[in-house]
């Protein structure tokens, strides 16, 4: 942390660390008891021939909701002025981590090529501040080296839409 | 006997084809390594996949060169630019970018890069000599003994790790339930699926590690907004013989962090712990610790040293026991079960090529990374000034294509992406990922062992104590559970007797 981090820090609205220790705390809580009903419901215990499926997996969970207690208490007495992230610093991760979602659903309608050409095209323009054609021929381009590798030389079906299918692919 | 069958390694590792695909690995290890946001097990994880059809040695020779061709790569970033492409490079730029700043960029990385050859090449001897021996050895190895090195595996992560310990042990058990998700292999019962099909597979460590590492090192990166503003690099030949002239004045540190490495590699401490370790040492028992952080050569040579050798030696586990070191190795090992290899000290027997034929490749592809490293750094510094709004989607794609072919299923690629935020929270929380990784690959393998070792005992724990080897095990792994209290309490009678003494 330098003396302009310090600076933007100020000016910047911030998530308190400590609130979030304590959701992801809250979070793994939960997740360890859905762990111990899960498992105490198909037996967790002792059956004729050994150990019963939840066995193991039960004493995890307990495993995790013990230790999120300790991860929770320990979040209650860390100082209150730490920061977890400031808002010009997730800004840039919540413009990239949106459209990825974006990308991921548009995989399922246009296949993998088309949409990587599609997300890096957009996101040199969007991000980069590239020129339209730049961005258009590094996408295409991409995507035209990973289909060769993929699909000519390595054989791995990625999924297609209907471009590919276009090419009798 | 063995050295018959290291030679025999070497007939295998030195086909054209094999030494072809160790080339590419090494230059796509070192442009993973010089990237940020892309780092060693990501990357494995990505290729993984393209190598099913493979041979499993050549398969495991390209893997494994990507992962020395990143070791290599991370100290370029680290000197040129002050950036760490990889954690275990942080430490390289204390010294490294003074060094470079000075104008002496050519002798830092080539003693960097020379540091690193020599830690992993005292990997590979370690690995050569015992991993044979301890492989022979753990063949006598039954249930409870094998729980019990898992057991240790997981207690040192505990007990050496820093920070939170409740974190440590979160991410562990977290690991296992996620790996416990699916069918129950022993009795074929459901578990954790909540009537969810695409739970039924289970989550496999693949995604887990590509979103872990890959997305959410893509994430962090962003926030901290990167400008690359590198050191000009000029690496002839005469700057490399003029440092390697001087390097053997520095044969104490290099000795003391291929040692530390080995013995943090060994135990899952990895490349991270060792190379700060490494650095730390060379500064205690340098004459003149003042140099260090300005511009010291042995301060780019020990962290150097070893990283690389842990990164080496975190093989040995995986090789002899079928237990990995690092996350890099973990995911080497999904790779060993997805090749149709059962990892384990049987490995030696049943598969002696493969073996000694990686062994072979681990020599042969340090000295093709040393070389290859020394001769294209102008080339990898220019990809660093590829601007990070190109790279960054060009990775995400990567990543998702790599999620998508492990199982040619859609629900991958999602799952990717919200391993990627749990990455991201998790990193930023200074949650520990690595025993997160190992407890997803380990988890149905070390289950296994803990439910046939307490089947034979009626589910009496003692039964992990009731042979002297497998007590041996166990109770060593309570004791680096317990270490920070063990060496608290020394800490705490040690003033007492020191007030004392200076009188």
């Amino acid at each position: 942390m330098s003396a302009e981090a310090e600076q933007t820090e100020a000016s910047s609205p911030r998530v308190p660390r400590w609130m979030v220790e304590l959701a992801v705390a809250a979070l793994l809580l939960a997740i360890g008891v859905v762990m111990i009903v899960s498992n105490a419901q198909i037996g967790a215990g002792w059956a004729a021939d050994g150990p019963q499926s939840g066995y193991f997996p039960l004493r995890m969970g307990v495993l995790l909701a013990l230790s999120s207690v300790g991860i929770g208490v320990q979040a209650l007495r860390m100082p209150k002025d730490l920061t977890f992230v400031r808002w010009d610093q997730l800004k840039p991760v919540l413009q990239v981590t949106i459209p990825m979602v974006g990308y991921v659903a548009l995989i399922q309608f246009t296949g993998m090529y088309v949409a990587s050409a599609l997300f890096v095209a957009a996101f040199m323009k969007v991000m980069g501040k590239y020129p339209l054609w730049k961005s258009v021929l590094t996408g295409v381009l991409s995507s035209a080296v990973l289909f060769w590798v993929f699909e000519i030389k390595f054989s791995v079906p990625m999924p297609k839409g209907p471009l590919e299918a276009l090419f009798g692919y | 006997m063995d050295l018959v069958h290291l030679l025999q390694g070497f007939a295998v590792a030195l086909s054209w084809y094999n030494l072809g695909l160790m080339l590419i690995g090494i230059l796509l290890g070192i442009v993973v390594g010089v990237l940020p946001g892309l780092g060693g097990p990501n990357a494995v994880a990505i290729l993984l996949p393209m190598t099913f059809s493979m041979q499993p040695t050549s398969a495991i020779i390209l893997l494994s060169c990507i992962y020395w061709g990143a070791l290599f790569g991370g100290a370029i970033t680290s000197i040129l630019f002050n950036i760490p492409g990889e954690a275990w490079s942080v430490a390289t730029t204390f010294d490294g970018y003074p060094l470079a700043q000075e104008g002496r960029a050519g002798e830092a990385l080539t003693s960097a890069f020379t540091g690193s050859f020599i830690g992993a090449l005292s990997g590979v001897v370690l690995i050569t000599f015992l991993a044979p021996l301890v492989a022979k050895f753990a063949l006598k190895f039954g249930p409870p003994e094998f729980f019990a090195v898992y057991f240790l595996t997981f207690c040192s992560f505990v007990g050496m790790g820093k920070g939170s310990r409740f974190k440590i042990v979160a991410a562990m058990a977290l690991g296992f339930g996620l790996a416990a998700v699916g069918m129950d292999t022993i009795s074929g019962q459901l578990r954790m699926t909540f009537g969810i099909g695409q739970f039924l597979r289970g989550f496999d460590f693949l995604v887990v590690v590509i979103g872990l590492f890959g997305i959410s090192e893509i994430l962090v990166t962003l926030e901290e907004g990167l400008a690359f503003k590198g050191k000009k690099a000029a690496l002839d030949l005469q700057v490399v013989l003029r440092t390697w002239k001087q390097l053997p004045r520095y044969w104490l540190t290099l000795l003391r962090s291929s040692a530390v490495g080995c013995w943090l590699g060994i135990t899952p401490g990895g490349a991270v712990a060792a190379s700060f370790m490494g650095y730390g040492l060379a500064k205690k028992f340098a004459r003149d610790p003042d140099r260090f952080g300005r511009g010291a050569i042995e301060g780019v040579l020990a962290p150097e040293t070893a990283a690389h050798a842990a990164g080496t030696s975190a093989l040995l586990p995986m090789l002899a026991l079928g237990i990995p070191g690092s996350a890099t190795a973990a995911v080497l090992l999904g790779g060993l079960m997805v090749w149709g290899l059962q990892p384990g000290p049987l490995l030696f027997v049943e598969q002696p090529q493969f073996v000694w034929g990686l062994i072979a490749s681990m020599y042969l592809g340090n000295i093709a990374g040393l070389v290859v490293v020394l001769s294209t750094v102008p080339l990898f510094a220019a990809i660093l000034r590829i601007p990070f709004a190109i790279v960054a989607p060009l990775i995400i794609v990567a990543c998702a294509i790599g999620a998508f072919s492990v199982h040619g299923a859609m629900f991958d690629v999602w799952l990717m992406l919200v391993f990627g935020v749990v990455g991201y929270v998790f990193k930023k929380l200074d949650y520990p990922l690595a025993p997160m990784v190992l407890a997803v690959v380990l988890g149905d393998r070390a289950e296994d062992a803990f439910r046939q070792a307490i089947l034979g005992s009626q589910g009496d724990l003692r039964v992990f104590w009731s042979h002297p080897l497998s007590a041996s095990i166990s109770s060593l792994a309570l004791l680096l559970l317990f270490w920070p209290l063990i060496t608290a309490l020394i800490h705490r009678l040690r003033p007492a007797r020191q007030a004392v003494a200076p009188t």
